[in-house]
């Protein structure tokens, strides 16, 4: 039997929304006050969903320990209580919470080996929210 | 098409433990979940159910007759009660949240008459849920 498994984190950091190759004014009206040279920050929730076979002999998809300990130090640390506009993944790309969630899920694909990754799905704040699935189409 | 999402809760305790493993694989896979003792959660069940909407009704399905066969199928036989001593599919299976989604499941499918069964998603906490459509693999 097939299962999906949804497992929801919470991180802080700042960020400035704004774009080097453009100018000021069109950083101003594309951004509004997300464009604060000064930045502000969000409490992120992170939810991670990942899909297997239930194991018969444990009745898990996944040990949830193995998916804690690999969000936690792979990107509750890397991220949380961080400027994001400092670190290496925002160098060249604005941090948006688009661009924040297809990392997370880049991070994830790459090295989380203990289940077959669904989704990841980010709260900037209780009004919005994102989802990325590797580029398909969301089933729910 | 028309997707119709119905919620309850209930409470139940439970414990993980495989009598094929070692006691060390059993605490080493399981940690604090294999207290014997058991342990409980609040559970929060979504039932999700699909399909036209009838012209004369307006309903996908009658809520009254699903609330009806989710108390009858799942809460009477979950709730406030020890899933591994209690439930007849977790006394030789783990009471995974993953588990309980695919009985939650296997309990409704044959009952539902006029809609289509589409998700079953069990939160075993707020932070923790987990989602079966049926699939074999």
């Amino acid at each position: 039997m097939k299962a999906y498994l949804t497992r929801r984190y919470l991180f802080s950091a700042s960020h400035r929304l704004h774009s080097d190759l453009m100018p000021d004014d069109w950083n101003r009206d594309t951004y509004g006050k997300c464009n604060n040279p000064y930045g502000h920050g969000h409490n992120y929730h992170v939810e991670v969903t990942v899909s297997g076979k239930v194991d018969p002999a444990t009745g898990m998809v996944c040990n949830l320990v193995d998916l804690d300990a690999f969000v936690r130090s792979q990107i509750l640390v890397r991220f949380g209580h961080q400027n994001l506009n400092t670190l290496s993944d925002f160098k060249d790309l604005v941090p948006t919470t688009e661009n924040l969630c297809i990392r997370i899920y880049e991070i994830l694909q790459q090295g989380f080996r203990h289940a077959h990754l669904e989704k990841v799905r980010m709260e900037e704040t209780m009004m919005n929210s994102f989802a990325y699935a590797g580029g398909k189409e969301l089933r729910d | 098409m028309v997707y119709l999402t119905r919620k309850a809760e209930f409470a139940a305790s439970h414990y993980y433990h495989n009598p094929n493993f070692t006691p060390e694989q059993n605490l080493a896979t399981f940690g604090k979940c294999n207290n014997p003792n058991g342990h409980g959660h609040n559970y929060t069940l979504e039932v999700t159910v699909k399909g036209k909407v009838d012209p004369q009704s307006g309903f996908v399905v009658d809520l009254k007759q699903l609330k009806d066969i989710m108390n009858r199928e799942v809460l009477d036989a979950m709730d406030h009660r020890f899933l591994n001593k209690e439930v007849p599919e977790f006394l030789h299976q783990i009471p995974t949240t993953e588990n309980i989604a695919i009985a939650v499941w296997q309990r409704l499918m044959p009952k539902l008459k006029s809609a289509q069964l589409h998700r079953v998603r069990v939160y075993e906490t707020p932070d923790l849920f987990v989602d079966f459509y049926g699939e074999a693999a």
